[in-house]
């Protein structure tokens, strides 16, 4: 351990009991459903009713030195852990992830690719991943990438885990780059229209300004600068508008989506499609994210007219959260592209055990 | 001429080629491509038996040049049909013999696919076909104020399609990442030759991210087509700070500092006292010749940020005990100190008949160590070597001198070689950082990777190319030799 490094005292590994359920669960043929912080059960994949792998013990800093901008958890740890840790120290999670009142952990997060405002600009989980140790489908425990800023040894599994809701193995370390926070940030804010403001933040992401968040809803455009402290200060003046104080907690709320937009049950739609896309009003009430590149979209909407509007969009859209969850909650894939997720899915868990039908149907 | 490796033992004989197949091959592949397209006789074939690790040659049965995306698909499925093996090649400039042709099969050259479909400012991405050149899409983006960030140090020739295969890097990536950050989706042929697409214009996919995947598989899963890139604006201004160092320690302190500091640079070069020389002797650099180490420290962004920055850093550096310090002034001193950085690689190949270059990757407090142990065994091998490191994200490249003519210098160069990647892997890095494993690193898999996880990768093979006819014999080892491998670290190649 060098100076500055921080290592959690009781460490909670909990890695051989996990070989031993996934081992008894192949040999068994009786699936299993990963869970730890419970956080996103019901959030962007399908109802997976597979018995239920408890990895919330599954917890712990196993390294962490500041000094090479690396951080190693098991997958358990709560994100709200790590940035304390990392906070001590002046860096941060620079993709910025969803905490979920605090339950979110490191895992779910990966397995679930969220990253919060500032992705466009500093990186998802997906690509801060440097490394995972993982447990497939056999119930080996196998280690890829590393634990430094560049490997490119073997195929890049590690980030094939983003978004692959569990299917491929069960998390069990992950090695993460981590970043120095800014020194300084500001909020923006201007009344325009939707089209208006998917013009706005992409005719500003276009400049050399230290912009790192770009958010449109009821009404208004806001944008978030951050920084060295001089280059934010001119670009407000530079930009105008009405500039919001440190008491401004839409950006948290905005990626906690706790913003009332988010608010009741109506279906969640997120739709991830090309940043320039013409904004959609008939799609009724919007938010659009990630400088246009995330939007959101509430309400019993016919699934295969959004997924052509996704398409039109040069994207793809996910039922979020509500709504029919037995059904297919993504775009289709084509046939091509289908074979061979399912061949990987084999590739990893040959026996179809871990989240089972939880991205797709027929994986 | 060098001394010729070939893949015997990495999958040669694992398809029956005969002579009726070569016929039948040949036959068909003058079908659908013109005869200029084909190059049967061997002498022609010489320019492709290497890519820029010219230790590792071999001539392959043909190689084909398709103009069009739907030659391309129709080679892979001929071969496809024929069980041929076939190796994709961009501009060959990659350093691990990840395109060396195999010998039984065809050499797939994309460097027609070279037309840039699509640039758009608004939505700052770049459509190009693979085998357009890197800096040429950051001189298409130019006129809208923007560029591609990856930048290896052969971007003037490098293709895109090689970018994606080999996730290239370059002195930037340290805050703007690898080719992996930078590329939304691609166009590929899969080894039956069906299109997919992969990626999409948003930043995610759904299901699997075979994009993800895709980048860095070294040409094992399938054939690049087209990549559609992300711009970024230029920054505002950019400016370099050198410093020289009496000790390698002191440099390497220095740069742990400038992280300390909570900035992160576009790029932190290191170079050792050799590998300064011979940058300076063939770019006139205005290196410090005398320093023992010296760092080049690139800021950008806007003019308060970089002027914040600079002075932060230059303090540092003074505090840090630099023996010299300059701040480059304008775009042209800025540009000749990297000159000597980018040139670094053939300045050191003057002071030699050839060098062997490694690629590991180290956590950064290692510096010292590991430079130390290298310097140690160069004395223990008797070869020189000049250290050129990408001490932001802990990237090293020793060079090894020595003489190919000299088929005992040739092995202990590869030992020496194979010595710091096990090295690497030891203090907690990894065998290749950006050049990739190729064939060349093949030997030093089973030290990165266990037996379980080799096999892990040979079933993602499986996955997209079950016959195993995409790029044979790189990247993983073919797992059947791989205990083999374990039992005989030492045994050389060409025994």
């Amino acid at each position: 351990m060098t100076e500055g490094s921080t290592i959690d005292a009781s460490p909670g590994d909990l890695s051989q009991h996990i070989i031993g359920a996934v081992i008894e669960a192949r040999s068994a043929q009786q699936p299993l459903y990963i869970n730890a912080g419970g956080s996103k059960r019901h959030l962007v994949g399908r109802d997976c009713n597979a018995r239920v792998l408890d990895v919330s013990g599954h917890t712990g800093i196993v390294e962490y030195h500041p000094g090479e901008l690396v951080i190693t958890a098991r997958a358990g740890t709560l994100l709200t852990r790590l940035t304390d840790a990392l906070h001590e120290h002046g860096q941060m999670l620079s993709f910025d992830p969803p905490l979920f009142d605090g339950k979110a952990t490191l895992g779910g997060t990966l397995a679930c690719n969220l990253s919060g405002p500032a992705r466009p600009w500093s990186g998802s989980v997906r690509d801060m991943v440097l490394g995972v140790q993982l447990i497939n489908g056999k119930g080996e425990l196998l280690n890829f990438g590393g634990k430094v800023i560049k490997n490119v040894a073997g195929y890049d599994v590690s980030r094939l885990q983003a978004g692959a809701l569990g299917t491929l193995g069960v998390l069990s370390e992950i090695s993460l780059k981590v970043l120095p926070r800014y020194e300084h940030c500001l909020s923006l804010s201007y009344e325009m229209t939707a089209q208006e403001a998917v013009d706005t933040m992409n005719q500003r992401a276009a400049q050399p300004k230290p912009l790192q968040g770009a958010f449109w809803v009821d009404g208004r455009l806001h944008l978030r600068l951050a920084g060295a402290m001089d280059a934010v200060e001119h670009t407000a003046r530079q930009w105008g508008g009405e500039v919001l104080g440190a008491s401004d907690t839409s950006w948290c709320d905005l990626r906690d989506m706790s913003l009332p937009f988010f608010a009741g049950d109506a279906p969640l739609w997120r739709f991830s499609i090309k940043a320039t896309a013409p904004a959609n009003t008939a799609l009724g009430n919007t938010l659009i994210d990630w400088c246009g590149a995330q939007r959101w979209v509430r309400g019993d909407h016919d699934s295969a007219v959004l997924r052509e509007t996704a398409a039109a969009g040069e994207g793809h859209v996910t039922l979020f959260r509500g709504g029919d969850r037995s059904s297919e909650v993504r775009s289709t894939l084509s046939a091509v592209e289908q074979r061979l997720q399912q061949r990987l899915k084999h590739s990893f868990d040959p026996d179809g055990i871990l989240n089972p039908g939880r991205l797709y149907s027929w994986l | 001429m060098t001394e010729q490796i070939s893949i015997q033992d990495q999958g040669q004989g694992l398809y029956p080629i005969t002579e009726q197949v070569r016929v039948e091959l040949l036959h068909r592949l003058r079908q659908v491509l013109p005869s200029d397209s084909l190059i049967v006789e061997q002498e022609s074939q010489r320019p492709f038996e290497c890519d820029a690790l010219m230790l590792y040659r071999d001539l392959p049965l043909v190689v084909v040049l398709p103009a069009t995306v739907e030659q391309v698909r129709d080679v892979l499925r001929i071969c496809h049909q024929l069980n041929v093996p076939v190796v994709a090649r961009g501009s060959g400039t990659g350093l691990c013999a990840g395109a060396m042709p195999h010998p039984e099969g065809v050499l797939l050259g994309l460097s027609k696919l070279d037309r840039i479909l699509d640039i758009d400012p608004l939505a700052r991405t770049a459509r190009v076909q693979s085998g357009v050149s890197n800096l040429s899409i950051s001189d298409a983006a130019a006129a809208h104020g923007l560029y591609y960030a990856p930048d290896p140090s052969s971007q003037i020739a490098c293709s895109i399609g090689g970018n994606v295969a080999e996730n290239s890097g370059g002195v930037h990536c340290l805050k703007y990442g690898l080719t992996v950050h930078n590329v939304l989706s691609l166009e590929l042929l899969t080894v039956e030759g069906e299109r997919l697409t992969v990626g999409s214009q948003g930043l995610d996919s759904p299901g699997y991210d075979l994009m993800a995947l895709f980048t860095g598989s070294e040409g094992l899963l399938g054939v690049v087509t087209e990549v559609t890139v992300r711009l970024l604006p230029c920054p505002e201004v950019a400016r370099v700070v050198m410093a020289g160092f009496d000790t390698v320690n002191a440099a390497g302190d220095a740069v742990g500092a400038v992280i300390a500091a909570g900035i992160i640079p576009a790029g932190l070069e290191m170079m050792d006292r050799l590998a300064i020389q011979a940058a300076d002797d063939f770019a006139r650099a205005g290196y410090p010749r005398d320093a023992e180490a010296m760092l080049l420290c690139e800021v950008d962004g806007t003019g308060e940020e970089v002027a914040e920055h600079t002075a932060k850093i230059e303090s540092l550096f003074r505090e840090l005990g630099a023996s010299s310090i300059m701040v480059s002034q304008n775009e042209t001193e800025r540009a000749l100190l990297w000159k000597g950085r980018k040139s670094a690689f053939p300045a050191v190949g003057r002071l030699a008949p050839d060098y062997l270059c490694m690629d590991g990757t180290i956590p950064r407090g290692q510096v010292s160590f590991v430079l130390n142990e290298i310097s140690r065994l160069s004395q223990q091998y008797k070869l020189r070597v000049a250290n050129v490191f990408h001490a932001g994200d802990g990237n090293l490249h020793p060079l090894i001198l020595y003489d190919a003519s000299d088929p005992l210098e040739v092995r202990k160069a590869e030992e020496f070689g194979s010595e710091i990647l096990q090295l690497s892997v030891q203090v907690g890095g990894c065998i290749t950082g950006e050049h990739g494993v190729g064939l060349e690193k093949l030997r030093q898999m089973p030290s990165q990777f266990s037996t379980a996880e080799l096999l892990q990768f040979e079933e993602v093979k499986h996955a997209f190319d079950p016959a195993l006819t995409l790029n044979p014999g790189k990247g993983v080892p073919i797992l059947k030799r791989c205990q083999e491998y374990r039992a005989l670290p030492a045994r050389h190649q060409h025994d």
